[in-house]
């Protein structure tokens, strides 16, 4: 056997210094690295989605006890997003200074649901969840009822605060 | 012909072709493994016949939450051969998700993931799951209606996970709506994330093929004994196995050759979905329905008691992906043959039933209200009164119909009332229509008097099925 290849004490550490140092560096890099992939995918959950009230409509032109879509821009739209960077809710006058904007989704599994005007009844085409003017379930498999943005009345204008879609939790 | 040879001989030398592909495709199998083994390579077959064409369609696709649909509409109608392209990507699909399930469902029935083959099993478990979520992510990038649909109801199941669900559900859509984010998101699980995972698992799930061999047929009275197993499987392979390479290959690859034939013909006779509308969160008209593979899920969601359904949501997918990952290590060992494990051949005619009648009743979704129904005519109303007819076109006008059906016409989701006044009184009639029932809602508060009285006449005057 080759005499150099017989362990020396001070060779013993460093090749371990050497070992620990290259573990060390890749390590060190991937975490560099990660940052910004990690960054890319919980962006969502970095970044805050700013609450804004947007005008969808003037007061007057909305009927007492009528139930209209409103439209109106989300809060963060790109360039990009196309038909994508509007959402819609209900908006329901109940009494002059009254009204109450409900999300088009379902609490059931978010399906939009459509305001039967004659019949006084949000219906839901996915499962057949049925809900009354008020909001509240009339039937189907919705757990509550449909979610309520806020709303309010800005002099002659109406506004509608940028939400999320309302996600319906286990518990619900 | 001898410097061929030469020129030949040097390149599989140096390249190292024949050292590595001969003992892959020479390795041994069982001589009676026939024609029920070709499914997994099936599966095979058609993930690669997806790759290539998802690739294809990756080079006409817009994955930008303005302009998808839009190229959508030019693969579809402009680009050359872009309707077959889309057409056999979708039909791969759905061969890939059939010949996947055949092939686990065989797994399961035959025991073949008992020892030493339990990693076989799990990757394969895994690998089941993938491909189902690359159907569901996969319908979602045409990006009409449907796939903008699909996200939300892909976010609303995240959200019912406890503690993250909302965080989850984020995550997913890439925001707090759907938005510009959304699609690049779906664009990247359904091209790159879950096909790299798929790529790692194929690999391992063959390799694991190699290194176990491919299990032999059942056999009633021949246990699989992990002490012996191995042993007995390496003489049982000497003594009559053949190479992997032809003779047994060949029943592979005319079955997977078969497979996309037929996937082809569909695609070109059949053709690929159609898109629904645009991707417009604020147009409501719409009814969305996934496809075919979703089906099943989506009735469930429709008839489960909806006191539990939250829970179900997670639960149920939890308990099942878990007993599926456990199960070769609950029973690894004895008995392989169906024969004598009948409950297991039951369970799985249990489930194939189950699947399959949700998905029929998928296809006539009853629960869903029939908003398109058409207003009552004097053909159905039977009467010449004013009073009943004025009620029958308040029956329509009030979204009765889209829930009941009178004499053919109307939605499936409540009762058929063409005969109703051989069931129940006028009065029992206005009670249930003012108090409503557990699955109908009360018109107490939205019918006027005369309204009323109109629509219990027009119901007192049902007295036969046509
Ligand atoms: S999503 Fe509305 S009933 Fe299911």
């Amino acid at each position: 056997m080759n005499e150099d290849l017989i362990e020396k004490p001070e060779d013993e550490s460093r090749r371990s210094f050497l070992v620990n140092l290259s573990l060390g560096l890749s390590y060190f890099s991937a975490a560099v690295a990660g940052i910004p992939v990690l960054a890319a995918i919980f962006a969502p959950l970095i970044e805050k989605t700013p609450k804004l009230w947007r005008k969808v409509g003037e007061v007057d032109s909305f009927q007492v006890g009528t139930t209209n879509l409103v439209t109106f821009e989300n809060a963060n739209p790109e360039k990009w997003s196309g038909t994508t960077a509007s959402s819609a809710a209900w908006l329901r006058r109940d009494a002059t200074d009254k009204f109450t904007a409900f999300a088009v989704n379902c609490t059931h599994l978010g399906c939009p649901v459509r305001w039967e005007a004659d019949a006084h009844l949000f219906m839901c085409p996915c499962h057949g969840g049925v809900y009354y003017k008020d909001g509240s379930v009339a039937a189907g498999p919705p757990p509550k009822a449909l979610v309520q943005y806020p709303v309010r009345i800005n002099k002659k204008d109406i506004e509608i605060q940028t939400s999320p879609i309302p996600i319906t939790n286990i518990s619900a | 012909m001898k410097t061929l040879k030469k020129i030949w001989n040097w390149i599989d030398d140096r390249s190292g072709f024949t050292e590595m592909f001969m003992p892959l495709m020479k390795h041994p199998v069982p001589a009676d493994s026939k024609w029920s083994y070709v499914f997994g390579s099936a599966t095979l077959f058609c993930l690669v016949l997806q790759v290539i064409t998802g690739i294809a369609l990756s080079l006409l696709y817009q994955p930008s939450s303005a302009e998808a649909y839009q190229s959508l509409e030019f693969i579809t109608n402009e680009a050359a051969f872009g309707n077959v392209l889309r057409g056999i990507h979708y039909f791969g699909a759905s061969g890939m998700i059939i010949m996947v399930s055949i092939h686990m469902i065989q797994v399961y029935i035959t025991a073949a993931y008992k020892f030493p083959r339990e990693m076989g099993w799990v990757s394969g478990v895994i690998l089941f799951f993938m491909t189902i979520a690359m159907g569901f992510t996969g319908q979602l990038l045409r990006w009409d209606s449907n796939g903008v649909w699909s996200a939300v109801v892909g976010a609303e199941q995240m959200g019912r996970i406890p503690f993250i669900g909302k965080w989850a559900a984020r995550l997913l859509l890439g925001g707090d709506t759907i938005g510009s984010h959304t699609l690049g998101r779906f664009y990247s699980y359904h091209v790159f994330i879950l096909p790299a995972i798929i790529f790692l698992l194929v690999a391992y799930h063959l390799t694991l093929l190699i290194i176990n061999g491919i299990s032999e047929p059942p056999k009633v009275g021949r246990l699989v004994d992990p002490k012996t197993y191995r042993q007995w499987y390496k003489e049982m392979l000497v003594e009559k196995g053949i190479p992997f390479w032809p003779y047994a290959a060949w029943r592979d690859i005319i079955f997977g050759a078969a497979t996309i034939i037929a996937i082809i013909i569909l695609a070109i006779w059949i053709g690929p979905p159609e898109l629904t509308t645009p991707p417009n969160v604020t147009y409501l008209n719409t009814n969305p329905s996934p496809d075919w593979y979703m089906l099943s899920i989506f009735s469930l969601f429709a008839l489960m008691p909806p006191q539990i359904e939250s829970y179900m949501i997670v639960i149920g997918p939890a308990l099942s992906i878990i007993f599926l990952l456990s199960l070769p290590f609950i029973s690894n060992k004895g008995e392989r043959h169906p024969i004598r494990r009948p409950w297991a051949v039951f369970g799985s005619i249990c489930v194939i039933i189950f699947v399959f009648s949700l998905f029929l009743l998928g296809e006539e979704s009853t629960w869903s209200p029939k908003f398109d129904a058409k207003p009552l005519t004097s053909v159905s109303i039977h009467s010449t009164d004013p009073l009943v007819i004025n009620g029958a076109t308040l029956f329509y006008k009030k979204g009765c119909l889209f829930c009941h059906q009178i004499d053919k016409q109307g939605g499936l989701k409540g009762p058929d009332l063409s005969d109703l006044a051989l069931r129940l009184t006028a009065e029992d009639i206005t009670i249930r229509i003012l108090n409503g029932g557990p699955d109908m809602p009360a018109y107490g508060g939205t019918l006027s008097k005369t309204e009323l009285t109109a629509i219990v006449a027009f119901l007192s005057s049902r007295k036969f099925k046509k």
